[in-house]
Formats: C-alpha cells, sequence, structure tokens
C-alpha cells in the first residue's frame, strides 16, 4: 500500500531525504567532524582485516612491551603483540555488536512505546510499572548475571544489550507518541475510521520518526561504551580476538612501562564514543530544522 | 504632530535571505502617536503589525535588522539606547501584553508575586506596601475578590481572566505606552467584549496612551481614536477611527471591512481575492495592486506615495479619491443552506447527554452510572439534508462535545442519534461501517493540528478516497486535482507540505479532505475562528459553494454569532451543554430572545465606532452546569427568582419553530429586552 502512491514518498524521494539530511550534518563543524570520525572507524573497520601490518595473536617475545619503533609505530603489548595491529582490528567488534544491539533495542523499545503510547490505559500502567521496575536495576549487574549464566556469545551479548537499552527507549518513543496522539490529525484519522495499524504506521510514525533516529545515535554511544565496559570487565569478548575494552583492562597494569599499549585503544575508543555523539547532536538540530520548516518567518 | 510620545520615522527592517540579499518587511513605516491616545493597527497576518509593535518597545526578533530610520520614544532613539537603558523603559514606560497572555505568566507562580515582580522592578514602592498596590491593580483590571485571587496560579483562572491579570501587571509601572498584540483574540465573544471595555475605561482614566494590534477590524473600532492599516510591511492608510471604519480611502481597508460578517446581515460577507506577498519579497509598485479591483498599470509600474486627504487621512494609494465611489462589491451568496425543506430529516438527536465522568472503582464492580451532572444534557435537534444549522455558544458550552459524539469519538450516556431515521449513530467509530462513516466528516478548527505535518496535501486527500472508494494512483490524482480545484487551489498544491501552506490554504485543504468522502453531513468545529478575517470570508463563501455542489448538511459550530448569522439558516444556543434557544436564524437574532442568546448579542462588536456593547452578565466562567434549574441561572440578568434554580425551564414556542426555554413569559421577555435595547441606543 506504501508503494502504491507515487505522490507520497517514493523511494528516490526518501533516498533524496537522507542525502539532503547528511548534507545538511556536513555543513555544521560538529557534524563534519563527527561523521568523519565515525565514518572512519567505520571505514577502518570494513578494511582492516587486509591492511594490518601483522598478525593479531601471533606473539613475539621481543616485542614484549616493546616501545613504538619504525617496524612497530604503536609498540607491543604485554604478550609481544603489536598494538597498532590490535587497536586496528579492536573496534570491529564493538561497531558490529553495538550497531546490531542498537538497531533492536531502538526497533522493539520503539513499537512497544509507541503502542503504549497510543493505547494508554491500564496496560500503559502495567507495563510502564514493570519499566520502572527494570530502570531501578542497576543494569550492569544484571548483564552481568546473564552473560554469567549464558556465556559470552554474541548470540547472547547483543540480545541483552538490546534490551537493556530497549528499555529506555520504551520511555522515550512513548512519550513522542503522547506528543503526537492529542493533535487533531489523529482524531480526524479515527473519525474517518482509519484501522488502528494505518494511524500507526502511515499518522504517528513519520512524526516519531525523527526524534527515535536522534535517540537511536545517541545509544548507539552509550553501547559502545557498556560494550567495553563488559569487555574491560571480562565479560564481553573472549580473549585472543582484539578488542578496545579488553586492550585497555590489559594495559593498564603496564601502564607505567607501556602507556602506549593502552593510550592506543583509550584513543580510538573516546575518538568513536565523540565522533557519534557530535553526529548525533548534529543530527538533533539538523532534523529540528526540518520539522520547523514552517511559513517564512 | 509636535507632542508626539513615541515617533517612527522612516523606518524600515529586514533580514539578510538566502542569496545574502537584502529583504525589508517594514519598509519606510512613518507613524507617531501622542500622550493619552489610542491607536488600532490593522493587517491581515504578516503584514509587519506585531513586528512593528515590538520594534517600538525596542526589540527585533532575532535576525531582524533596521535598515533605515529610527524610533523616537520621548525624542530618543529606541536602537541607539544600551541595554540597561532599554530594560528600564520596558515594562516601565512602554509596557507589552503578549497576544496570548496565558501563555505569558509563569503557570508555577502565584498571581500575586507576578504581579508584585512587575511591581518591584517597576516601582520604587517599600515592600510592605508592595501588596496593597498589586490588590490596586488587580480591582483597577475589575477582577473580582482580588486578595483571595493573590494565591491563585495561573491555570486556575480563565482565558479572560488571565488576560486582565496581565493587564495588571503591564500597568504596575504606570507606563506610558501600552502595546497590546492581539487583545482578545481567542477570547469568549463576551469576554472580549468585556476586556475591550476595561482597556477603554483604562486609557480614559489613566491617561496611557495604547495601541492595539489586531487583524480584527472590528475589535479595535470601539477602542481606537485612530487607525492605521498596514499592508506588505507599509502603512497604507492612517486616519481617525470614524473615517476609517465609515469610508476608508484605502481600498484594502474596504476590503477588510466588507470581509467582515455582520449581524444585521444574513449574507456570507464578500471576500478579497489573493493574499499578501510573503514577508520579505521585493515588490514593485503598489504592493496592493495584485489584488485591486481598480489598480492600473501606473499601480503595478509606481509605488503610490503617502498623501493626506481631505479627509484627515494619510494614504499610500493613487486613487484614493475613487476608493469611495467604488461600487459594492457583486451581490454576496445568499445562503443556501437557509432555506431548505425541514422535513427530510438526515439526523436527529434525542434526548441526547454526555458525560466524562468517569465511573469510580466501587461503581464499576456495581455497575452504576456516576451520579453527577452530565456535562451535556437534555440536546434534542434535528438536522434536514442540506441545510446549516449553527451550534454557538462560549467556550466549555458543549459545542464540541457534541460534535464528537455524533462523529462517534464519544458515545452519549443517554439518549439516541438517528441518521436518516433508521441508522443509528450511538455506536462508536470503530463499530460504524465504512460506508456510514464516509456520510459523516468532521472539520477541526485549527488546520494545523488536523492536516499531519509529514504529509503532502496528495497524501492528505489519498487517505479518505483510499479509505472511502479504494482508487488506484491514477484515480487518486484526478480525483485530488479536482477537489483542490473546488477549494480553489492549483494542481501544484499535490506536493506541498502543510508547513508550506498560509492558514487559509491549510484550512481549505482540510475542507477539501472533508468533501473528498462525498459526505452528507458534515460536522464544522469553529473552522474559521484560527483564521485572519479576510480568509474567513473566502473560507465561508467555499463552504456555502461545496454545500450547494453536494447537497451536505452543516452543523457549523461557533461562538462568533455574526459568522453563524452569515451561514446558518437555522442556530441553536448552548449554554453549559444545554439548549437555551432554537429556531431560524431569523428568529433567533430578533426579539424575544433567550436572556443568554441577548448577552451573546449584546457583546458582538462590530466594525462600527458607534455599536456600543452591552455588557450584561459577568463574563465570569462557570466551571459545571447547575444540577438544577435553568443552565444560565447564575449569570442571566433577568433572573425572576428561585423558580430558575429549582426548575428546568418549559419549551415556549413563538412559531415558525422557534423555541425558547425560559420561565419568563415571551411576551415579558421582549418588554424587558425592548427597555434595554432602547436605553442602549441613548
Amino acid at each position: 500500500m506504501a508503494v502504491a502512491n507515487p505522490a507520497n514518498e517514493a523511494p528516490g524521494n526518501r533516498a533524496l531525504r537522507v542525502g539532503a539530511v547528511i548534507r545538511e550534518m556536513a555543513r555544521r563543524p560538529s557534524g563534519l567532524v563527527g561523521l568523519a570520525i565515525v565514518g572512519g572507524h567505520v571505514l577502518l573497520a570494513v578494511i582492516s582485516p587486509w591492511i594490518v601490518p601483522y598478525d593479531y595473536t601471533t606473539q613475539d617475545s621481543r616485542l614484549v612491551l616493546a616501545s613504538p619503533s619504525p617496524e612497530h609505530w604503536l609498540g607491543g603489548d604485554h604478550l609481544g603483540r603489536d598494538v597498532l595491529t590490535r587497536t586496528m582490528l579492536g573496534g570491529r567488534q564493538a561497531l558490529v555488536i553495538s550497531g546490531l544491539g542498537t538497531l533492536i533495542a531502538v526497533l522493539w523499545g520503539g513499537s512497544l512505546g509507541l503502542v503504549l503510547g497510543l493505547i494508554g490505559g491500564k496496560v500503559d500502567d502495567v507495563v510502564m510499572r514493570v519499566v520502572d521496575a527494570f530502570m531501578a536495576i542497576p543494569w550492569i549487574l544484571f548483564l552481568l548475571l546473564i552473560i554469567a549464566v549464558l556465556g559470552t556469545a554474541d548470540a547472547v551479548l547483543i540480545p541483552t544489550l538490546a534490551f537493556f537499552y530497549g528499555i529506555s527507549v520504551i520511555r522515550i518513543s512513548r512519550a513522542a507518541t503522547h506528543d503526537v496522539t492529542a493533535r487533531d490529525f489523529i482524531t480526524a484519522a479515527r473519525a474517518r475510521g482509519e484501522r488502528m495499524w494505518t494511524i500507526v504506521w502511515r499518522e504517528i510514525l513519520p512524526n516519531v520518526r525523527d526524534v527515535m533516529l536522534v535517540d537511536g545515535a545517541m545509544r548507539w554511544s552509550w553501547m559502545i561504551l557498556a560494550f567495553s565496559s563488559l569487555s574491560f570487565l571480562g565479560f564481553g569478548i573472549t580473549p585472543p580476538t582484539a578488542d578496545w575494552g579488553l586492550m585497555i583492562a590489559n594495559g593498564r597494569s603496564y601502564m607505567a612501562v607501556a602507556p602506549w599499549a593502552v593510550l592506543a585503544p583509550i584513543i580510538a575508543l573516546s575518538s568513536m564514543i565523540i565522533g557519534v555523539n557530535l553526529s548525533a547532536d548534529a543530527l538533533a538540530k539538523t532534523l529540528g530544522i526540518d520539522r520547523a520548516q514552517k511559513a517564512p518567518v | 504632530m509636535t507632542d508626539a510620545l513615541v515617533e517612527v520615522n522612516n523606518l524600515s527592517v529586514g533580514f539578510t535571505g538566502a542569496g545574502g540579499a537584502t529583504l525589508a518587511i517594514l519598509r519606510n513605516v512613518d507613524f507617531s502617536f501622542g500622550k493619552g491616545e489610542t491607536v488600532g493597527l490593522v493587517g491581515e497576518s504578516g503584514c509587519g503589525k506585531s513586528t512593528l509593535a515590538l520594534a517600538m518597545m525596542g526589540f527585533l526578533k532575532p535576525g531582524l535588522r533596521v535598515l533605515e530610520g529610527d524610533i523616537l520614544f520621548r525624542e530618543h532613539n529606541l536602537f541607539a539606547m544600551n541595554n540597561n537603558a532599554l530594560e528600564d523603559i520596558r515594562g516601565g514606560d512602554l509596557a507589552l501584553i503578549p497576544q496570548n497572555a496565558g501563555q505569558a505568566l509563569t503557570p508555577t507562580s502565584r498571581i500575586g508575586r507576578q504581579i508584585e515582580e512587575s511591581v518591584r522592578l517597576h516601582t520604587t514602592l517599600a515592600p510592605e506596601r508592595r501588596r496593597e498596590r498589586v490588590i490596586e491593580l488587580l480591582s483597577q483590571v475589575r477582577l473580582p475578590e482580588p486578595e483571595e485571587l493573590l494565591e491563585r496560579y495561573p491555570h486556575e483562572l480563565s482565558g479572560g481572566q488571565q488576560q486582565r491579570v496581565a493587564i495588571a501587571m503591564a500597568l504596575a509601572g504606570k507606563p506610558e505606552v501600552l502595546l497590546l498584540d492581539e487583545p482578545t483574540t481567542g477570547l469568549d465573544v463576551t469576554t472580549q467584549a468585556h476586556v475591550l471595555e476595561l482597556l477603554r475605561d483604562l486609557a480614559a482614566q489613566t491617561g496611557t496612551a495604547m495601541v492595539y494590534v489586531s487583524h480584527d477590524l472590528g475589535a479595535v473600532a470601539r477602542v481606537s481614536d485612530r487607525i492605521a492599516v498596514m499592508y506588505a510591511g507599509e502603512l497604507v492608510l492612517q486616519g481617525p477611527a470614524r473615517q476609517v471604519l465609515r469610508n476608508p480611502a484605502h481600498p484594502y481597508a474596504r476590503g477588510l471591512l466588507l470581509s467582515i460578517p455582520k449581524l444585521k446581515e444574513a449574507v456570507v460577507p464578500s471576500s478579497m481575492p489573493g493574499r499578501p506577498p510573503p514577508p520579505g519579497k521585493a515588490v514593485q509598485g503598489c504592493a496592493f495592486a495584485d489584488r485591486c479591483t481598480m489598480a492600473g498599470q501606473l499601480c503595478r509600474d509606481v509605488s503610490p506615495p503617502l498623501v493626506s486627504t481631505a479627509t484627515d487621512e494619510v494614504v499610500r494609494c493613487h486613487y484614493h479619491e475613487k476608493v469611495e465611489n467604488l461600487p459594492p462589491p457583486e451581490p454576496p451568496r445568499r445562503g443556501d443552506g437557509r432555506s431548505r425543506d425541514l422535513s427530510d430529516t438526515l439526523l436527529r438527536l434525542d434526548d441526547v447527554s454526555i458525560s466524562y465522568a468517569r465511573p469510580g472503582v466501587i461503581d464499576q464492580i456495581l455497575g452504576r452510572q456516576p451520579d453527577v451532572t452530565p456535562t451535556v444534557d437534555d440536546i434534542v435537534l434535528d438536522v434536514a439534508r442540506g441545510e446549516t444549522l449553527g451550534l454557538v455558544g462560549e467556550s466549555g458550552s458543549g459545542k464540541s462535545s457534541i460534535l464528537n459524539t455524533i462523529a462517534g469519538l464519544r458515545p452519549p450516556r443517554k439518549g439516541t442519534i438517528t441518521f436518516e431515521n433508521d441508522v443509528s449513530l450511538n455506536a462508536p467509530v470503530d463499530r460504524r461501517d465504512t460506508d456510514l462513516l464516509r456520510r459523516v466528516q468532521l472539520i477541526f478548527q485549527n488546520p494545523d493540528a488536523s492536516l499531519n505535518p509529514r504529509h503532502t496535501v496528495a497524501e492528505l486527500l489519498a487517505q479518505p478516497l483510499r479509505l472511502y472508494f479504494g482508487l488506484n494512483a491514477g484515480e487518486l490524482r484526478d480525483r485530488s486535482v479536482a477537489l483542490l480545484e473546488h477549494v480553489r487551489l492549483g494542481s501544484h498544491y499535490l506536493g506541498r507540505l502543510p508547513g508550506q501552506m498560509s492558514g487559509g490554504e491549510k484550512q481549505r485543504v482540510a475542507i477539501a479532505r472533508a468533501f473528498a468522502a462525498e459526505p452528507e453531513l458534515v460536522l464544522c468545529d469553529e473552522v474559521t475562528s484560527a483564521l485572519d478575517v479576510s480568509v474567513q470570508a473566502v473560507v465561508l463563501d467555499l463552504l456555502m459553494e461545496l454545500q450547494a455542489r453536494h447537497n451536505a448538511a452543516y452543523v457549523y459550530v461557533s461562538h462568533d454569532l455574526a459568522v453563524v448569522r452569515a451561514i446558518a439558516g437555522r442556530v441553536a444556543v448552548l449554554y453549559q451543554g444545554r439548549l437555551c434557544e432554537i429556531g431560524p436564524s431569523s428568529k433567533v437574532y430578533a426579539l424575544p430572545s433567550h436572556p443568554y442568546t441577548e448577552v451573546l448579542l449584546g457583546a458582538v462588536l462590530e466594525p462600527d465606532p458607534d455599536s456600543i456593547p452591552v455588557l450584561m452578565a459577568e463574563d465570569a466562567v462557570e466551571l459545571s452546569p447547575p444540577a438544577r434549574g435553568c443552565p444560565f441561572q447564575r449569570r442571566c440578568p433577568h433572573r425572576i427568582g428561585t423558580i430558575c434554580d429549582t426548575t428546568k425551564p418549559p419549551w415556549q414556542k413563538t412559531g415558525d419553530g422557534h423555541v425558547i426555554r425560559c420561565h419568563i413569559p415571551l411576551m415579558d421577555l421582549e418588554r424587558r429586552q425592548r427597555t434595554k435595547e432602547s436605553a442602549r441606543r441613548l
């Protein structure tokens, strides 16, 4: 049904809008920097297996806690592995897991919030109290519990992170929906006799989509941090896979002798998070302008 | 004028547009007024009235700058002052009352504290004397029981009361100039009249100069000595109020006057074609030339100079001598909804009552209805095919509740609603079949809210077409273009979003969407009250035309009696969710009337300097209807005794289906009202 109407949002039209949003974001200094950082990290994550100078598992006794040198730009870690190689590879897991996790979180949390915001009443009351209860639990403890029981496979990590982050998405999406459902165009759609599904899909979703996008971008950066924290605590990635959180955890004991081994992943991780935050910020501003496209003056 | 208090000299204000070009939104405005003068500043939305008013406070919206000229207040240039000096003047000597006073009050702070703050900032009164002054201010704006009011929060007050509090705050610094931005827009008729009378008296008492900014000549008629009319950022006409209202020398002012519906004429007012150019658009020649019936080549080429006329006006028009002799506009459309065969009943409401009270837990268990006075009660109405029934009352009178109930959004608590004699409309929306849904359509007050901001016009119109007729893409487009033509919009509007259209255009799209369903009954909820008067005339005319084309019946809800007079054949007057009077409009608008109708009629503002509103009942707001007796008992100017409090008034018939619900015998009622009427004439 959605594609049948040429005047509405033809695919080309939508692609055009995404392009326009990205261009508009890049016009802001924060957006440009943010997009460049995120773009760089994503690109690196995709091509790093082919361009890394060394194998990430190879241990070289001469390289144990070695200083940076022309052959090993960032020196070696406590097991004699090349830090540059491991740093270049260390973001792949974080990106994939947090990216997928965010997507799932926004999808399930967003839809549930939307439905709750629309139907309201007792169901809404009850579900929201459960949500409150979950939000009162220190999430890291709960995560650790689940991981301790189920292990640290991606198939456990992604849904677990998505579940916890989705809970706070519910609140955002429910509030955004509330804002829309009170408006007359929803009443108009109801009075017209539109089905519930059409109202959600056609009337509400286009109006909460922007809020969800920006919220999703913010959540992504938090989830990268959360995932790295888990790795840091030893619950995320199984060694010897390279991962920033794990590298920081391992390297910090030798910080005095080999600061590069811990600094490199820290810079990589924080630049990634800053980049995502900057982009989210620019996205919010850009979409805000988009939304405020009212009559002149 | 030598003793000018505020002097705007050749002021141009503008901003830098997307291409780096400078776009002016005020152009060479010359305007001044002296101590104690009251001036009305009139024009359609986007003509620069508010920008000018704010500039007189020394304030420009971000992005705007002065291109040329200056504003002198007591011979000091406002734009050359530093911020400290400006802050001293603002609120003290120059006070502004913003458009929506309710939103201008801090919701979390008590009324007393808010006014006291103004007193503290703008006077040197000792702290212990301030409270006294606040009470004095509150009584000055005629708020009852000011001492009790000090402890209240803004949301506990009605719109009219909030407006009065805003006025009291503005008066705290004993200002010399009071700028009022649309001071009564959005208020009920009676409240509006009360607030304007108050302002008029205050101006006389305190000698404060007042500037009223409004889109409605009717609202400023009674309170202004002088009226200035703005169009496209220019001051096109300025003159004594009486002259401007009676015989304006500018065709635009004339057009504005003609577009106001009159109480005495049962016709749709004539409308000006077109709309003002968007703010900042460069104009060659006369800005009004495109909409002017007498524009010639000269008008398109040469910008007209400001000239003074023999009648004391200053006007910007090449042909101002001719305006007076312009032929009257083409005879306005006679309403088709007026003369209808009333026996062909389309909709009938029988003893309908609506309640918002929700049963408590215990009541739910016992299956009881809560025993509270329903919001809307005892409604008996019928609407014939193709007729227009006006539903009149102040806000809170249950007009919209009745519409929503007919539309199935809120089922009635009691009573029956029947459509075409056999179909029940008691069922809520989700239990009505598609064809029934199609035949009853609803149009909302504010198109900003009723059109999804994310949908293009094409999608907005496609929704009902798809839902009710299952059209395919090609058919959708053809049908949408036809619908747009019916509301006088071109097919290029299909790709527009609501944010890219003016208020009038949006409302026309909303109307087109309702008519896409080919309805038999259209429920209009204050459809013109969010629009400028000039746009209102266009929309009313359009509604008439569509009614004739589709033979649809309208239930037209409005608080504006003049608008209802223009469009409706029959009128029902509601107070507190109860019917007071119903009948053909010729009868309802003539004596005898229900006392409430009388109050409403007395409060209507007309663009006539000699029309003095009669303020009878207090404009107090009642939060809930009385449990027994006449709904209007507490405010009725003709109350005859306890019978009004205890017994439901009888339906008194005057003939032609006109009934008045009142205890006073009709002869007696008419005599009382005639006495008042003649007193008013004196």
